[in-house]
């Protein structure tokens, strides 16, 4: 399994519905099972982020919070 | 143990199976532009879930579709004054309230910028990019005198209540 990103995503000072809206945009040039980071500071997100991969089936595989910058990594599905 | 199983697996196929047909639909009814921001809003957002998305414009809502350079619509003088009472085009939308003759939005647009919240436009075009089915009602542009030359590019094919209406029998439907 590969560990690598393979695009990271600058969402920061972004806001709804724009950090999901870029994701899904910029998912789209990945390949299934490729990792994608994403970094936003929109509180919102770190709600948004589960639920959009609940619906869509992609995989939020680590989620942190360092000086208030949220970082998801996402696996496509 | 086995049944628990099996129930979470029938659970999880409903799920799945629940997904597949996630669909909504957007009866997009105002020109205000407090109303046409959640239009957009909640588009891209559906779109972006995977959700298949079809916006109806009808009404006040075509006039958001109305291309910038259009000011004035229609045939006769009745049609044309509503044009030229409220101008069309998503860059000229009026507040739903505090309009203050075009102050509000002009506010409105300034904080937006600001605090980085994405313009109706800039919704509209990310909407269009994410497949998202931008339909105007037929008997709407006829009433107003609206024709495709006024309009974006990009939009579906004109139709009437029971096509928007099929469309919806099995989406999420809204009507802003």
């Amino acid at each position: 399994m590969s560990v690598q990103i393979a695009r990271t995503l600058d969402l920061k000072g972004l806001q709804c519905p724009l950090p999901i809206v870029k994701t899904a945009q910029a998912i789209r040039e990945l390949g299934s099972g490729d990792l994608m980071e994403a970094l936003a500071t929109d509180p919102g997100s770190v709600a948004d982020f589960g639920a959009w991969c609940t619906a869509t089936g992609n995989e939020l595989v680590e989620q942190s919070e360092t000086d208030d910058v949220f970082r998801f990594v996402i696996r496509k599905k | 143990m086995a049944v628990r199983e099996a129930e979470l697996e029938t659970r999880a196929h409903a799920h799945e199976d629940q997904h597949k047909h996630q669909k909504l639909v957007i009866i997009a009814w105002s020109g205000d532009l407090d109303k046409v921001w959640p239009q957009m809003i909640l588009a891209t957002t559906g779109a972006a879930m995977g959700m298949q998305t079809t916006i109806f414009f009808t009404f006040w809502g075509l006039f958001s579709l109305v291309k910038d350079g259009v000011h004035i619509t229609g045939d006769n003088w009745m049609q044309k004054m509503v044009s030229m009472m409220d101008r069309p085009g998503m860059e000229h939308l009026k507040l739903g309230k505090m309009n203050f003759a075009g102050a509000g939005p002009k506010m409105m647009k300034h904080l937006a910028k600001e605090h980085k919240v994405a313009s109706p436009g800039e919704l509209l075009e990310m909407a269009q990019d994410l497949g998202v089915r931008l339909v105007p009602c037929q008997m709407t542009m006829d009433l107003l005198g609206l024709t495709r030359e006024d309009m974006i590019e990009g939009l579906g094919e004109p139709v009437g209540a029971t096509t928007m209406l099929l469309e919806a029998q099995d989406a999420v439907t809204l009507f802003i």
